[in-house]
């Protein structure tokens, strides 16, 4: 029996006096796309960052394969790990964000190759190859030399997955991938996430886009103010639903 | 569907009857504007040119003589040792002040208060004068009276090492603000990005945080360098042999004050003209992926060229 890829409970997260996650419990197995829809400041994207220690959770735990993140256990005790060691642990985790955060003074291979290189200490001529692999594999390969300011939206978002993927990682977070993108461009990334998902890696997307969830996710998770509202198989969660305020959400955004 | 017929388009379009001819509205105030500019120039040069006390004569004789070689020296290592110093200690300084340990960030304020808020010159002075408060310099265990080292303040603040001091400290206080902007200029989410592939504080901040905040950093630092440059003239107070002491010594002995002032207008003219040429290069090197990375060459820049961003060809062909 091996543990759950993103296993959450009772997850608690305050910025000041105010409480964005209210003790969330969810579970992503292996291979298990699973998809957080809700309202903005409903703490997804919150509770997102949160699997890859970039906030601090205030109680409960988080583990992802098995680990502690941020945390050793010492009895009764959790101690945060150094930044050294926490750094360790993300590389195994991928991370997409909205407003893609390419490095804008590197071309599409150099921004791929920079973890490879200088974190994982894998030669440069072998993980420009392994970049443009990526980058075919996201249909970006004539691309490999343009600034991200040579590229368009779709295309910077597309070149930010392949620089996540290159790290090899167990488990990919999408922080609303598509929501800075023009309509048109939606579709590209929305297909490259496609092929993930049926390659089998572990997914938790936050997104708006209804469609890609019902098709894709093996779980949907509502959330509002800061709580899972419902969960469970997208057909009858995003199609109907037990609860009314998912109920609203549905009819409000559809 | 409508399709036009070649007289239905002729129909629509105004045939003039006969070619006209455009005329610019004459902009006369331009040309005699222009016109009393020049002449006053032109009054000025010539008066300057008449005039038998400017001495070109002794500028001649003075523009490359060996006294005003030596000045020129201590003059350019004073500007690049004070601008390294400052620039150092300015950015330990910038990122003690973006620390949250409260006490770095208070001495690191208490530091720029006390020395953007004095003049230069005072400090200048004030490092000249250093042994009037401290006749020897002590290195030991503090309030115990024990000395491993000690030496005779005079003997280690030389005029040029005071010199260098009050340049470098004074400069370290605006180039903190400087690095400090340049980092704080850098979105967030670039580092969240480094950190989520795996990437220490450290790498973070040499490999995506710094080489960005550089594009900020370099214009005002290449400002902050030709001004030291001419800064290293209010030296000449505690006489470190720079360019303006040693003019200053040659005119107390000769008593051609204006042509010796024009030979050291001349050298830190050409001096400053100079600098700019390695601003320009690392402003292009930094400014990689950017639109003004795109910017005219070093030389064609020299040669009187646009800094226009022209539009990356690229860009169209990835759209």
């Amino acid at each position: 029996m091996t543990a759950p890829m993103v296993q959450a409970k009772g997850v608690i997260k305050n910025f000041g006096a105010l409480e964005v996650l209210k003790g969330i419990d969810l579970t992503v197995e292996r291979g298990q796309v699973c998809c957080l829809l809700g309202p903005s400041g409903s703490g997804k994207s919150t509770f997102l960052r949160c699997i890859n220690h970039l906030e601090r959770i205030d109680a409960g735990t988080l583990t992802v394969d098995g680990d502690l993140v941020g945390y050793r256990r010492h009895g009764q005790k959790l101690h945060e790990l150094r930044e050294s060691e926490i750094a360790l642990r993300r590389r195994d985790i991928g991370m997409v964000f909205q407003r893609f955060n390419l490095f804008p003074h590197m071309s599409a291979v150099q921004n791929i190759i920079e973890a490879p290189v200088n974190v994982a200490g894998i030669p440069r001529a072998r993980a420009a190859q392994e970049a443009l692999r990526l980058l075919e594999q996201v249909g970006l390969a004539d691309r490999a030399d343009h600034y991200p300011a040579q590229l368009s939206g779709g295309q910077q978002q597309r070149v930010a997955i392949a620089r996540a993927l290159a790290m090899k990682p167990k488990l990919m977070l999408f922080d609303e991938p598509t929501s800075a993108l023009d309509p048109e461009l939606v579709g590209d990334v929305l297909d490259v996430m496609r092929t993930l998902a049926a390659e089998g890696m572990t997914m938790v997307v936050v997104t708006h886009e209804i469609g890609f969830a019902r098709e894709v996710a093996d779980t949907a998770v509502f959330m509002d103010e800061g709580v899972v509202v419902e969960a469970g198989d997208p057909r009858q969660v995003l199609v109907e639903p037990e609860q009314e305020r998912t109920r609203a959400f549905l009819s409000a955004v559809l | 569907m409508v399709t036009l017929s070649p007289a239905d388009t002729q129909a629509h379009r105004p045939v003039p009857d006969e070619s006209l001819e455009v005329v610019p509205l004459r902009r006369h105030g331009r040309w005699i504007a222009a016109s009393a500019a020049i002449a006053a120039l032109a009054g000025l040069v010539g008066s300057l040119a008449k005039n038998d006390n400017l001495r070109w004569d002794v500028v001649g004789d003075y523009l490359f003589a060996d006294l005003i070689f030596d000045g020129l020296v201590t003059t350019l290592w004073l500007t690049a040792a004070a601008m390294a110093l400052g620039l150092g200690l300015g950015t330990v300084i910038a990122v003690m002040r973006l620390s949250s340990n409260p006490i770095l960030h208070g001495m690191s304020s208490l530091f720029v208060w006390a020395f953007r808020g004095t003049p230069l010159l005072v400090q200048i002075i004030f490092w000249g004068y250093a042994a009037a408060l401290y006749e020897q310099i002590k290195i030991g265990v503090p309030f115990t009276g024990i000395t491993f080292v000690s030496w005779d303040t005079n003997s280690v603040l030389t005029p040029a090492v005071a010199a260098l001091l009050a340049l470098g400290l004074n400069e370290a206080a605006y180039a903190s603000e400087i690095v400090r902007a340049g980092i704080q200029s850098v979105d967030p989410g670039q580092a969240e990005a480094a950190h989520s592939l795996g990437m220490r504080p450290a790498l973070t901040t040499r490999r995506i945080v710094l080489p960005q905040a550089m594009r900020v950093i370099i214009p005002p630092m290449g400002n902050e360098t030709i001004n030291m440059l001419k800064m290293t003239a209010l030296v000449s107070v505690i006489g470190a042999h720079d360019l303006m002491s040693n003019i200053q010594e040659v005119y107390a002995q000769n008593y051609q004050v204006i042509p010796m002032l024009v030979v050291a207008s001349l050298w830190y003219l050409a001096l400053v003209s100079l600098l700019s040429i390695p601003q320009a290069y690392l402003e292009r090197r930094y400014g990689r992926g950017t639109a003004r990375g795109q910017s005219a060459s070093v030389v064609r820049r020299m040669l009187g060229a646009r800094a226009w961003p022209t539009r990356p060809t690229k860009k169209e062909a990835g759209r």
